[in-house]
């Protein structure tokens, strides 16, 4: 697997125009050198689950900021899993802490939040990216 | 190595019943290279040959994407199931790309056609080494048309000719774009001009230059050599303005070809270019472990102590090459 060149679709799902976050991590992703494709504001779980197929994705990274990621990532995640499609879920934004446990048992890889490093960003996706690659 | 051919003949069969997921793994394949990616070129091979490729290039920003999305929506209107290749840079600093053409064309995607966006890897030209590769690929699945938009073209990056049937060739209001192609010999690869961004002031200015570079085009004989002019077709790809007459002008491109034959001569020509470019990679990889290898390194010395020249050396090595066949 050592030479095989990583593909992260990164997207905001639904109505939340905040797409500085997203964008920081797109292009930390991208200087780790991964190829990031990115899918932009207002996607749907099915755009998202079109992409994810075309486009061979090993993860897919949501940015969630207006307080929907507890109907929302759960159901990104039931909706990859009816689609029979096993890539790591990632949530980056504002989820207080309160709600991660939630999303993890909902079957998200990782749940980050504000201010963190390009560091914890890179080694969040490629962790997620290796555990499923090990499962 | 056989299961690797298993698994790429199963991909494979499973991708022409229109399963993407499997199409979507057989052009990761592709792009990583290597014995795979060589099964799956030739499994696909076989069986295309038909479907039309349509390129678009243009500068940075031009709006090659968001007229690729108009021309998705009025193919996929249209019935026709259609293959985007969307190509953009790689960094060569750390090897890792933002592909963001997607986001130009997902609303109006139809639900049959196929979007694959591809990083160039290292590769120049404004396209990806991949390509023909991946066109083929989408032919022998059934896509039809695939269109290719390659990455914002600087100088003499016209590659995307060679692997199209039709070129469209976009430029913008203001910045001089007419005569940036006519230097970097765009001018020379397109069948389609699109003058895109005509809400902006300057529109009609851009569309008198290519006119009068098309005029000089005339006069000095290279209309009557290709026997073609091609149209300038004004868009605004925002709101669609434009894209029915590129649509259109696409068709009668590719009639014009079938009834002058010409689609016959172009394509050979790029099956020939295919089979050049990796008798090149071929030479290159093999020549570049030669280089490393003990051989070389004497090959090295010997420059180094100026016995031969840089040129001789290449000549033995490449030398060893074909007599080692
Ligand atoms: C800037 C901002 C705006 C800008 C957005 C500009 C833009 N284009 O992005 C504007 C002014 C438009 C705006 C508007 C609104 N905002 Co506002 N906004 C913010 C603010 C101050 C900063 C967000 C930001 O850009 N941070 C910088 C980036 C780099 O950080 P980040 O997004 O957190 O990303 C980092 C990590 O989270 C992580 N990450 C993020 N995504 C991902 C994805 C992956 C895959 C990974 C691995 C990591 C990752 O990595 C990044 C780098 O560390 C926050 C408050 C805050 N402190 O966060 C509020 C905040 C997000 N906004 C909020 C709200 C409510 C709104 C509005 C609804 C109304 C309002 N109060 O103004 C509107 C709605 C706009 C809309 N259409 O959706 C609330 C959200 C509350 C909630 N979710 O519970 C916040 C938290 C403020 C608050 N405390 O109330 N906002
Ligand atoms: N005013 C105007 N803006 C346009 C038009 N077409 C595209 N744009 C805008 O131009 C910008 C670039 O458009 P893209 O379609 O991404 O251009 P591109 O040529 O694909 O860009 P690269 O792939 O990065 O080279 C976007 O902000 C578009 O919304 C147009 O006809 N008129
Ligand atoms: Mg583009």
């Amino acid at each position: 697997m050592g030479d095989h060149q990583q593909r992260v679709i990164l997207a905001k799902l639904g109505l939340d125009g905040h797409d500085r976050g997203i964008k920081v991590v797109a292009r930390i992703l991208r200087d780790a050198g991964m190829e990031v494709i990115y899918l932009g504001l207002r996607q749907t779980t099915a755009s998202i689950i079109a992409a994810a197929e075309e486009e061979d994705a090993d993860a897919i990274g949501l940015s969630m900021h207006n307080a929907g990621h507890l109907t929302l990532g759960p159901k990104m995640a039931e909706a990859l899993s009816a689609a029979g499609l096993d890539i790591p879920l990632i949530i980056g934004g504002i989820v207080p802490d309160e709600d991660v446990e939630e999303l993890m048992n909902a079957g998200i890889a990782a749940v980050l939040g504000p201010g963190a490093s390009a560091e914890e960003v890179v080694a969040t996706v490629q962790d997620a990216i290796s555990a499923r690659d090990k499962a | 190595m056989t299961s690797s051919s298993d698994l790429a003949t199963d991909l494979f069969k499973s991708a022409v019943k229109g399963e993407r997921r499997s199409l979507g793994k057989l052009l990761t394949a592709i792009e990583r290279g290597g014995d795979q990616a060589e099964i799956i070129a030739g499994l696909a091979h076989q069986v295309s040959g038909n479907t039309h490729v349509v390129g678009i290039t243009g500068a940075p920003g031009s709006g090659k994407s968001t007229l690729t999305g108009r021309l998705l929506k009025l193919f996929s209107e249209a019935g026709d199931k259609l293959a985007v290749l969307a190509v953009d840079p790689s960094s060569p600093l750390t090897g890792g790309a933002i592909l963001g053409d997607r986001i130009r064309m997902d609303d109006l995607a139809g639900e049959e056609s196929f979007i694959r966006s591809m990083a160039t890897r290292g590769h120049s030209g404004g396209l990806a080494l991949a390509v023909p590769a991946a066109i083929q690929l989408f032919d022998a699945v059934g896509y039809e048309p695939v269109i290719i938009e390659t990455v914002g073209v600087g100088q003499v990056e016209v590659d995307v000719a060679g692997a199209a049937d039709t070129t469209v060739v976009v430029v913008t209001p203001g910045m001089g774009d007419a005569v940036q192609a006519n230097k970097a010999g765009l001018l020379e690869v397109a069948d389609i001009f699109v003058v895109n961004k005509s809400d902006r002031p300057g529109a009609s200015d851009a569309r008198r230059d290519l006119e009068l570079m098309l005029d000089l085009g005339h006069v000095s004989g290279l209309e009557q050599m290709t026997g073609y002019r091609p149209p300038i077709i004004m868009a605004n790809s925002l709101d669609g303005t434009g894209a029915d007459e590129v649509l259109d002008a696409i068709k009668s491109h590719a009639e014009y070809l079938r009834n002058s034959g010409k689609i016959h001569i172009r394509r050979k020509e790029r099956l020939v270019m295919e089979i050049q470019n990796r008798i090149e990679l071929l030479v290159e990889s093999t020549a570049s472990g030669i280089l490393k290898s003990e051989l070389g390194a004497s090959s090295i010395t010997k420059v180094l102590d100026r016995k031969i020249s840089p040129a001789e050396a290449a000549k033995s090595i490449v030398g060893s090459i074909i007599s080692s066949e």
